[in-house]
This record gives structure tokens, sequence and C-alpha cells, in this order.
């Protein structure tokens, strides 16, 4: 005859369980980390002429932000919650104004030949430009862009750019490119 | 006679039963540790950053590497005082260790995903541009060309 082997108390597992959550909780973050995607362009060769990458004048806005965060479009002064209008309507030329980017017919795989505007959007700072007045320009660029690009698969495949499968999100990217540069830097204002 | 205004029947709760308690606890441990991740740096500058509408989420967390600019914490203003600083990995650096560390960085993924590799710059909303457009500068240098501005998604 074995003896019954007695019942492992286990009211103190769940003190256990407390302490190794308590442990995680303190050591780990709940990042997901967001933030806006960019690539940068490559620093130009040392012999190679800055000429080489002129634009058509038409085809470039240039966005300055001066170092009291004063947001000038072109020459002109303008407001941020109007900035986004305006590259909007800079980015599709609705009334073919010779002022604006030239648009160029382009052929896209698995679609066919869409106006692909020429436009390119210049991104300038001063070095005294808060961060937080230049990550607010970027994003209301990167919303006339997503607009845009809504409004186009809206128009194509009745959808939100969003819901689209991959190749479809290809097409409309490549409908729709995200040309947003940042310049070179440049001096302007002393402030600290 | 009335269920609640029982006068003189005693009649005993029973123990609640605390078995599955730590079956319980135990679930929201693996809750935690499958959604969060483990720090990997000690902040040493103050970083509140900036909030953004479009942000879009970070696709391959292993590959990215951090920058992080924005004032020393308090403990470490007595000695660095309070203008913005570049921290890398642990500690502080200038603009130009980040060559050296993109380079370790870059050492430290494997080689198919190196072209992959993004930097995430978490500055500080207050910081000024100059000392970012620097950073910037540098990255080009080294051509680490894919880089990242945290922010936070505004409602």
């Amino acid at each position: 005859m074995g003896k019954k082997t007695p019942a492992i108390n286990s009211s103190s597992t769940a003190d256990i369980a407390f302490l190794l959550l308590c442990y995680f909780l303190m050591t780990t973050t709940m990042g997901s980390q967001t933030g806006l995607s960019r690539r940068l362009p490559p620093m130009p060769e040392k012999d190679q002429k800055l000429e080489d990458q002129k634009v058509n004048r038409r085809n470039i806005v240039i966005v300055r932000i001066n170092s009291n965060d004063r947001i000038f479009a072109g020459s002109e002064p303008i407001d941020i919650t109007l900035l986004k209008d305006k590259i909007k309507e800079f980015l599709t030329n609705p009334s073919d104004d010779p002022n604006l980017p030239e648009k160029e017919a382009k052929e896209i795989e698995g679609y066919g030949t869409v106006q692909v505007s020429k436009g390119v959007v210049s991104l300038q700072n001063d070095r005294g430009t808060s961060y937080q007045s230049y990550i607010a320009v970027q994003n209301e660029l990167v919303k006339a862009v997503n607009e845009l690009r809504d409004e186009f698969s809206r128009r194509n495949f009745g959808k939100k750019f969003s819901l689209l499968d991959e190749d479809k999100q290809d097409i409309v990217k490549k409908a729709v490119p995200q040309n947003i540069s940042e310049a070179e830097p440049k001096d302007i204002g002393k402030k600290k | 006679m009335s269920k609640f205004g029982g006068s003189n029947n005693k009649k005993e709760v029973p123990a609640m039963s605390s078995g599955s308690l730590s079956d319980i606890v135990f679930m929201l441990l693996f809750f935690f540790m499958v959604t969060t991740q483990m720090r990997e740096t000690e902040n040493k500058v103050i970083v509140k950053v900036p909030e953004a509408s479009e942000v879009v989420k970070l696709e391959r967390k292993d590959l990215a590497s951090y920058i992080n600019i924005g004032s020393p914490t308090r403990q470490y203003q007595a000695q660095y005082g309070t203008e913005p600083r570049i921290q890398l990995n642990d500690s502080f650096k200038t603009v130009d260790d980040i060559r050296d560390f993109i380079a370790a960085e870059r050492e430290s993924k494997s080689e198919a995903d190196r072209q992959f590799m993004t930097v995430n710059i978490r500055a500080d909303q207050d910081v000024r541009m100059g000392i970012i457009t620097d950073v910037k500068q540098e990255l080009r240098r080294c051509s680490a060309l894919k880089i990242m501005y945290t922010a936070r998604k505004a409602e």
C-alpha cells in the first residue's frame, strides 16, 4: 500500500505569477512604433554639377519654413491649414494652368496609361525651425498625397487606397507619386 | 419570508474559490509577454515626440536603429546642460559618432536585410531643426537613406 502524496499547496502560484507579471510590466514597452517614413536623397558626388538636377521651374514648388515657423509656399506666406489644398492643386493641376506642373502620359503595368504629374514639392527649412512645425508641414504634405491617392483609387477601383490589395496599391503609387524632396540645408536666420 | 430581509436564518457564504486566480494572472502575463518588447536602452534624453495624423507603422522592428535627440534628463543636466543632445545606444554622442554607430548597426543585421535598415529619428518636439539637419546630412554621407521621423498618432 502506497502512502497518499499530499496535494501541493497551490495558493502561492498566483503570487508568483503576479511577480512575473510585474517584472514584465516594468521592463518592457508597449511600443508600436509609428512615424513618417522618408527617403533621403543620396549625397551628390563632388564633381557632379548642381545644374544636372535642375527641374523645370513650373514643376517645382518650394515650401519654406523660416526660423519663426512661418510657412511660405512659393513666395507668399501661407497658413498651415491651407497648405494641403494648395499642394493638392499643385499636384493635380486641374485646369492645365501653364504655371502649374506639366503632366506626362505614363504606361503603368497592369493598368494602362495615366497622366502622371511631374510636380515636385521641395521642403526647405532653417536651422532655427522647430521640429514640431517641421513635422506638421511634413504631415500636411503626406496628407495631400494620401488624399490624392484615395481619390484616384476611389475613381478607378471604387475603394479606399488602404483597402486595396498590394498590386493595386502599387499601381496607385505609381500614378500618384510622392515626390517630396528635402533640399540641401540653407543657413538663413541665425537663431539658436 | 423575503429573501433579503432574512433576520435569523444564518446561511454561511461559501468561500470564494481562488484556484482559477493563478490561471487568470498567467493569462495576463502571457498577454503582456506577447504584445510588449524588451526595452533595450535607457532614455537619457527627454523625448516628447510630435503629433502627426498620417503616421505609418514601422514594418520591421528588428531592422530599426534609433537616434534620440532631446534635452538630457534631470539627472544628467548637471553634467551635460540642457542643450539638446544626441543619444546613441546608451550614451551621449556627437554628430561625428553617427558614422560609427551606423556602421556598427549595419554589421549587426544580416546581409540580406541591410538594405531595409531604417533609422528612426526620435526627436523632441521642441528641438530646433539645426541639429536634425546635421544628423540628416551625416546619415546621407553614410548612405543610410531610409529614415523615419517618429511621431505619435493624433486623433
